[in-house]
């Protein structure tokens, strides 16, 4: 009864499922990310593909890491770039 | 050729064993002939929660090693007409058994009936891995906890890597009034997560207690909610289309008035 009069009286009541939900999704996208290592190194691959097509890049400088700070979960890369390409090949079509 | 289906959940306690029982249970009420694997080696429980656990000559580990036929050791249910239990070792350790023998196990019994439902064990280590060696399809348990969805993503990819595609999941313990109140995540919530296909929804109920207590499946139980929910699930499992049963009906009187003026 009590919780029900605080309900009534507290119109924004928040759960805490949502906080439960919030804590899974972040520490699902760690787990996911460490159940393959392969995968960060795929995506390495692909981001110097992409990225050498205009700028060229130290790619052994290379670092990518997710990382958690304050409920948001981000993907950081850190490229060293060794020169600005002048002209961009356009990709045919 | 029968179809070889795996109930998993990387967890342990969220309700593999009586899920495997009821759906057993529900597949052979059906008319299905179905064999029940107990995979758990060492911890063995699914014999009692079947109440088959004075029956029990000879085990899984004993057919692996070939000290007895197959249908040796198959316990017949005589409450469900063609149910039958392949109960695990209790003295041997999960490294027993290994994955080929658990295959040519499972291929054996799927040439004799229609269903063969592997009851896990926790966990994600060798005894995980006997028991979805020989599985075609899974089922995975998890409940409205943090641990537990955790517990259940982890288990979905490495099922998925070991090519089992698309298991199916079973939320159990849900607990309507709890969801209502904000304070326990809800269906779409945990789908959302998962992002898995659903199979079904067990309420929270005490009649699975009392029922597992004398060794019968609920699914039995005309009355009770988590026995609707098993004979969905059966139903699913079988191909037809239920709609998720109403989770609310059994509230009384007093909480479904407030819930009509919007204050449940």
């Amino acid at each position: 009864m009590l919780d029900f009069l605080a309900r009534l009286f507290q119109r924004h009541y928040r759960g805490s499922k949502d906080l439960a939900k919030e804590r899974l999704r972040l520490v699902l996208v760690h787990d996911r990310a460490n159940v393959s290592p392969e995968l960060l190194q795929l995506l390495k691959d692909d981001l110097v593909g992409t990225i050498s097509k205009y700028i060229e890049i130290d790619e052994k400088g290379l670092e990518v890491t997710l990382e958690t700070s304050d409920n948001v979960v981000a993907l950081v890369a850190s490229i060293p770039v060794r020169r600005v390409k002048r002209t961009v090949k356009m990709a045919s079509v | 050729m029968g179809e070889v289906i795996v109930v998993t959940s990387g967890k342990g306690g969220v309700g593999k064993t009586t899920a495997t029982a009821n759906i057993g249970a529900g597949l052979a009420l059906r008319g299905y002939k179905v064999a029940l694997v107990d995979a758990d080696i060492g911890l063995r429980n699914l014999d009692v929660v079947l109440g088959l656990e004075n029956r029990i000559v000879y085990d899984l580990v004993d057919v692996a090693h070939g000290h007895c036929r197959l249908k040796q050791a198959l316990i017949k249910d005589k409450r469900f007409e063609g149910l039958y239990l392949l109960p695990a070792a209790q003295t041997k350790d999960k490294t027993a058994v290994k994955p080929e023998q658990m295959r040519e196990i499972c291929l054996q019994l799927s040439e004799e009936f229609d269903y063969v439902i592997i009851d896990c064990p926790a966990g994600i280590e060798q005894g995980f891995r006997n028991a979805i060696a020989g599985a075609e399809k899974a089922i995975v348990i998890t409940t409205p906890e943090v641990s537990a969805v955790r517990d259940a993503d982890r288990v979905i990819g490495l099922l998925e890597a070991a090519d089992l595609r698309e298991p199916k999941l079973v939320i159990n313990r849900l607990r309507p009034k709890m969801v209502r109140q904000g304070n326990m995540m809800n269906i779409e919530d945990i789908i959302d997560i998962l992002a898995v296909d659903l199979l079904g929804v067990i309420p929270e109920d005490e009649k699975i207690i009392i029922t597992t207590n004398r060794g019968d499946p609920v699914i039995q139980d005309e009355r009770s909610p988590s026995g609707e929910a098993f004979r969905n699930i059966t139903r699913r499992i079988l191909g037809e289309s239920v709609p998720l049963m109403d989770l609310e009906r059994n509230g009384n009187l007093f909480s479904r008035l407030r819930r009509m003026v919007g204050l449940g």
